[in-house]
C-alpha cells in the first residue's frame, strides 16, 4: 500500500517508543512526587496499537499550516472531549455519541448572502479540495492537544456564498435535537449551541471546517459531521454538528458568552495575559505531558492572526 | 493509621447480651476502614491500567476532591442519625470516617501541589491570592488540619472534652468551605456540587432541629457510659 504523506507527518511527529517511554518517566516521576507505590499513580501508557486507524481520506491536500509538534494520540483526542450535547464529562461524548445519527444531514447557508440554500452535508463537501491541518488546540480549561484536521478553508464557502455588505458576523449553530443528543434534555447551556466569528476572523486562511481527523472521519464525538476549527480561539468556538451558517448584520449571542459573559468572550483569543477570572491562562497542559508549558498568544499563531485585532484592547474584548 | 483502627479498641462497655450485636461490632470498624479505601485503590487500578482519561492529573484531583466532601458529609450524617433514628452504630466509625475525608483531602492537595503545579511555589501563590476557589479549597483543608491533628483520645483528655467539642465544630465550617470549593470550581453543570451542597444543608438543618427533637438513643444494655464514651458519641 502506497504511503500516504499525512500517515508520514504522523509517524515523523510521533516515534511511538519514545512516545512509551516517556510515559513510563511520567509514571515513576508521578509516583515518587505523591510518595505512594509505584503502582498506584503509574500513568501507564494506553494502548498505542490503536492509535494508528485506517486512513479514509485520499488525496489530501498538503497544508502550509502545520504545527511541527507531537501530535496527541488518536485515543486521546477521541475520549477526552467538552461536548456538553452529549453529557458533560470528558469521558461522555465518547461514551454517548456512537448512535448518533450524522446522516443525512443538511447545512443551512442563510441570511446576508446572495447564494442561500439548503445543501446536503455530502453535496457541500464535495466543492472543496480536503487537505490536512495539524494544528493546535487549546481549551480554555488550560488543557491542549495537536490535532491533524481535515477539512477545508471556510473562506471558501463564504466565497461561494456570496454575502453581501451587510454581513459583518458569520453564526454557526448546532443541531438540536434531544432524542440525538441526550445532553441537551438538561439545560445545562441554552440549546441549541452558537458560535460565531467577525467576517474577517471567519474568512481567514487558518479558519477551518474540518470533516475529520488522522486522516479518517471525524468521529462524532468530535462533531462528525462537520464543525468549525479556529486554532488561534479556544476551543469552545469550534461548534462541532453544524447544521446552519448563518450571516449576520450584529454580533451573535454566542453560547458559553451568554451562560457567563464574564468568563468566556465573544472572541476568547488564545491570550496567556487574560485569565479567566477562576484560574490562569498562562500556561497549558498539553495532553501527555507532565510539566504546564506556556501558553502563546493567540495559540502560537500570532504571526497570521493578530493583525486582526490591531488598535483593539484584548482585556476588554477577551 | 493505627490511630484509625483504634476506634473498635474504644468500646469500653460489657460485652452486649446480643451476640449478633457483639459480631457487628467487632466487624463495623475493620468493614467500614477497608471501605473508605476502595476509592484509592480504584484509583490505583485504573492508573495501572491507564484508566485515567487523557488527563490523568485532572482526573486524579476531581476523584480526590469527590471522596474528601463523600466522606466529610458521611462524617456529619453521624449525629443526625442518631438523633432522628437512634441509630449509634456509626458513632463507632464516625472519627475513622473523618479522618479518612482529611487524608483523601491531603491526597487532593498533594496532588495540586505536585502533579498540576509542580511545586511551582509563584504559580501557587498566585492562585491561593487570585482563584477564589482556591482559596477557599486550601482554607477548606486548613481548617481540617487542627481536627486531624486532635483526633485521639489522648487530644480529648489533654484539651478537655468541652474545648476539644468547640474545635471539633469547625467541621461545619470546614464542609462549607469545601462545597462551595466545588460550586465555584464548576464551568456549568452544577448536578454534582447542588448534590453536595443539598446534603450539606439538611446536615446542618438536622442540627438546628435536633434540640426539638428529643429522642433517646436506645441504649441496649443501659449501662453508665465512661467519660471517653460520652464523648465519642456526642458532638
Amino acid at each position: 500500500m502506497k504511503e500516504r504523506p499525512w500517515t508520514l507527518g504522523e509517524k515523523e511527529a510521533t516515534p511511538e517508543p519514545l512516545y512509551a517511554r516517556r510515559r513510563e518517566f511520567l509514571s515513576l516521576s508521578a509516583a515518587g512526587a505523591l510518595g505512594v507505590a509505584g503502582s498506584a499513580l503509574s500513568f501507564s501508557c494506553r494502548a498505542t496499537a490503536k492509535d494508528s486507524p485506517s486512513p479514509t481520506f485520499s488525496n489530501l491536500k498538503r497544508s502550509n499550516f502545520a504545527a511541527d509538534e507531537k501530535q496527541t494520540p488518536f485515543t486521546d483526542v477521541t475520549t477526552y472531549n467538552n461536548y456538553y450535547e452529549f453529557g458533560t464529562a470528558k469521558s461522555d461524548p465518547a461514551a454517548n455519541a456512537g448512535p448518533f445519527h450524522t446522516r443525512p444531514w443538511t447545512v443551512a447557508l442563510e441570511g446576508e448572502i446572495n447564494k442561500p440554500e439548503v445543501v446536503d452535508i455530502d453535496e457541500l463537501v464535495k466543492r472543496f479540495p480536503l487537505e490536512e491541518r495539524i494544528y493546535r488546540m487549546r481549551c480554555v480549561e488550560a488543557w491542549s492537544m495537536v490535532i491533524p484536521w481535515v477539512g477545508f478553508p471556510l473562506a471558501q464557502l463564504i466565497k461561494r456564498a456570496d454575502p453581501t455588505a451587510n454581513a459583518k458576523y458569520v453564526a454557526f449553530t448546532t443541531k438540536l435535537d434531544p432524542n440525538e443528543m441526550p445532553g441537551q434534555k438538561r439545560s445545562v447551556l441554552d440549546w441549541p449551541y452558537v458560535e460565531g466569528l467577525r467576517m474577517d476572523e471567519a474568512m481567514h486562511p487558518l479558519t477551518i471546517l474540518a470533516v475529520g481527523l488522522y486522516g479518517r472521519t471525524l468521529p462524532n464525538q468530535n462533531g462528525a459531521p462537520l464543525r468549525l476549527v479556529v486554532p488561534w480561539k479556544y476551543g469552545f468556538k469550534g461548534i462541532k454538528a453544524i447544521t446552519k451558517i448563518a450571516f449576520v448584520k450584529d454580533q451573535p449571542k454566542t453560547t458559553w458568552n451568554k451562560m457567563a459573559p464574564g468568563e468566556y468572550g465573544f472572541y476568547a483569543n488564545v491570550n496567556p495575559e487574560v485569565d479567566h477570572p477562576r484560574w490562569s491562562q498562562a500556561k497549558e497542559r498539553r495532553i501527555g505531558e507532565f510539566f504546564k508549558r506556556k501558553t502563546l498568544p493567540f495559540n502560537g499563531y500570532a504571526d497570521q492572526v493578530a493583525k486582526l485585532y490591531a488598535g483593539m484592547d484584548l482585556r476588554k474584548a477577551f | 493509621m493505627g490511630r484509625l483502627n483504634a476506634a473498635g479498641s474504644l468500646e469500653a462497655g460489657p460485652a452486649a447480651a446480643d451476640p449478633g450485636r457483639a459480631v457487628r461490632r467487632r466487624w463495623l470498624a475493620p468493614i467500614v476502614f477497608l471501605a473508605c479505601l476502595l476509592p484509592l485503590a480504584k484509583l490505583a487500578l485504573d492508573a495501572a491500567g491507564g484508566n485515567l482519561s487523557a488527563n490523568p492529573i485532572a482526573e486524579v484531583m476531581n476523584r480526590l476532591g469527590f471522596w474528601t466532601l463523600t466522606l466529610l458529609l458521611s462524617s456529619l450524617a453521624a449525629t443526625p442519625l442518631k438523633t432522628f433514628f437512634g441509630w449509634t452504630a456509626q458513632m463507632r466509625v464516625r472519627r475513622m470516617v473523618g479522618l479518612f475525608a482529611f487524608f483523601y483531602g491531603a491526597l487532593h492537595f498533594t496532588t495540586y501541589l505536585a502533579l498540576d503545579q509542580a511545586f511551582d511555589l509563584s504559580d501557587i501563590g498566585a492562585d491561593l491570592v487570585k482563584r477564589k476557589f482556591i482559596t477557599v479549597g486550601f482554607a477548606a483543608f486548613l481548617t481540617l488540619v487542627p481536627l486531624a491533628v486532635t483526633s485521639s483520645d489522648r487530644a480529648v483528655k489533654r484539651l478537655g472534652f468541652r474545648r476539644w467539642k468547640r474545635i471539633h465544630r469547625l467541621v461545619h465550617l470546614a464542609a462549607v468551605l469545601g462545597v462551595v470549593h466545588f460550586v465555584w470550581r464548576v464551568k456549568a453543570d452544577y448536578l454534582e456540587p447542588a448534590l453536595f451542597a443539598i446534603a450539606l444543608a439538611a446536615l446542618l438543618l438536622a442540627r438546628l432541629a435536633a434540640p426539638r427533637f428529643k429522642r433517646v438513643p436506645k441504649s441496649a444494655s443501659g449501662e453508665p457510659k465512661s467519660a471517653t464514651q460520652e464523648s465519642l458519641s456526642r458532638t
